[in-house]
């Protein structure tokens, strides 16, 4: 299901087989856990690099196992619980003591797209897979804080729109250009995985304080950080 | 130190001498003494430019200053942090136009100082605009992320002045959308343009507290950090 290592500096979690990586409550907790190991272990100078083997980065929420529950109800309860416990992951992303960078082996859709964004840096591909929000065609609301990271890290009215009110299936070149990801420049899964360790090492061989860095991030966010329940603490301790 | 003239409807903030322009306690106490006299003397037309003289235009709080306390540096961390938030406040609230022109380097509070005007010119070849807190282990204040915030539109943009370290070139802070111009390959340059852009704004005989109150119209969540509510009573020329 997914998978935490350590190389070096780095830690590398990645999301396994060549499924869909959609975000069941199984896979969510385990994610979780992985974060909270890696915060737990973390030093000056780690990073995180996330990414995924086979075509799909995430396609968002598990929707046919909410179907399974049987009635509209269910499935909609099922829907939420999933909605909910997100939450937790995004902050975790947020809070995490170290730079973040999603390396998209493929496609990212929904909450597979949310996971991406809540990384400080995003790179994809330039040959395959598409950014998608497919909650406009589908007929699904848009969790609060959904947008909000939406709103929180991209910039332009014309992005947020492209990105959550138009269906598009948003490919690299065209990402780069609203403000959505860092890079598209890569033609294979490797080409992306490897940008995301240079760019990795050359973050790590700052050796930041993870704390200093991670209360810098939120600062950033704020409206995001008070829906998720996350605060700015500013204790360190300057190299004046 | 610091030094305020007139030239027709022009006040000229000036950060003097050849240092690095750090905001001491006494420094920040003088800027916002001068705003305060420009804001006092301003009439239709009026147009801030502020600059500085040799290779900084300011490399941010007298770290040196607090690192000399021993124990008490955060303390004093704490008071130029806190004294600071008052000049920036003026600045949004000054009734006239605002045009910083960067004749060098601009970092932490001094790129905050900079970044408070409603415009930003920097030179083309020399000087960088630098967030270090991230490279020391400082915290940003909260004020300071806002301001980020209100005037650097991309997510983009705003991580890579607040979270990368980075040294940003002139070419580079315009691409970034945190300059408005860095096409001048002198400090005199720089000054020229903005006195330039100064008087086609002083032409327009605008009404200052009008030009203030939707200047801060723009930026309500840091008005509200720093204490600044935006009036909105004016007569209009209609």
């Amino acid at each position: 299901m997914c998978t935490l290592e350590k190389r070096g500096d780095l830690f590398l979690l990645t999301l396994t087989g060549d499924g869909e990586h959609r975000f069941h409550p199984d896979t969510i907790a385990t994610i979780l856990s992985l974060l909270e190991q890696a915060k737990s272990q973390s030093t000056r100078g780690s990073i995180l690099i996330t990414t995924a083997n086979g075509k799909f980065f995430s396609n968002g929420f598990d929707l046919a196992w909410a179907q399974t529950a049987g009635s509209i109800t269910g499935a909609a309860n099922r829907l939420h619980q999933m909605v909910e416990s997100l939450k937790p992951v995004v902050a975790a992303l947020l809070d995490l003591p170290m730079p973040t960078i999603a390396a998209l082996n493929g496609h990212a859709a929904a909450a597979g797209l949310m996971l991406a964004l809540s990384h400080d840096y995003v790179f994809m591909r330039k040959d395959r897979g598409v950014l998608y929000m497919s909650e406009v065609d589908i007929g699904l609301s848009m969790p609060d804080y959904f947008s909000a990271l939406v709103r929180a890290k991209i910039g332009t009215s014309a992005a947020r729109r492209e990105l959550l009110l138009s269906g598009k299936k948003i490919r690299g070149e065209e990402a780069v250009g609203l403000g959505i990801v860092d890079s598209a420049a890569y033609d294979s899964e490797e080409g992306v995985v490897q940008a995301s360790v240079r760019l990795g090492e050359k973050l790590a061989a700052k050796k930041w304080s993870g704390e200093v860095y991670a209360s810098i991030r939120k600062s950033l966010y704020p409206e995001l950080c008070g829906i998720l329940g996350l605060e700015a603490r500013v204790f360190a301790t300057p190299k004046l | 130190m610091c030094t305020l003239e007139k030239r027709g409807d022009l006040f000229l903030l000036t950060l003097t001498g050849e240092d690095e322009h750090r905001f001491h306690p006494d420094t920040i106490a003088s800027v916002l003494s001068l705003l305060e006299q420009a804001k006092s003397q301003s009439t239709k037309g009026s147009v801030l430019i502020t600059t500085g003289h040799g290779k900084f235009f300011s490399n941010g709080f007298d770290l040196a200053w607090a690192q000399s306390a021993g124990h008490g540096a955060i303390e004093r961390m704490h008071q130029m942090v806190k004294s600071f938030k008052p000049v920036l406040a003026a600045l949004l609230d000054l009734p006239m136009p605002t045009i910083a022109a960067l004749n060098g380097h601009a970092a932490a509070s001094g790129l905050m100082f900079a970044l408070s005007h409603d415009y930003v010119f920097m030179r083309k070849d020399r000087g960088v605009l630098y967030m270090s807190e991230v490279d020391i282990g400082l915290p940003v204040p909260d004020y300071f992320s806002a301001l980020v915030v209100a005037k650097v539109g991309s997510g983009i943009a705003r991580r890579e002045l607040l979270l990368s370290g980075k040294k940003l070139k002139g070419e580079e802070a315009v691409a970034l959308g945190i300059v408005d111009s860095a096409a001048h390959d002198s400090a005199e340059g720089v000054v020229e343009a903005t006195v330039s852009l100064g008087e086609s704004l002083a032409a327009k005989k605008w009404n200052g507290e009008v030009y203030a109150s939707i200047r801060k119209s723009l930026y309500p969540e840091l008005c509200r950090m720093v204490n600044l509510t935006a009036n909105n009573l004016a007569t209009h020329n209609l």
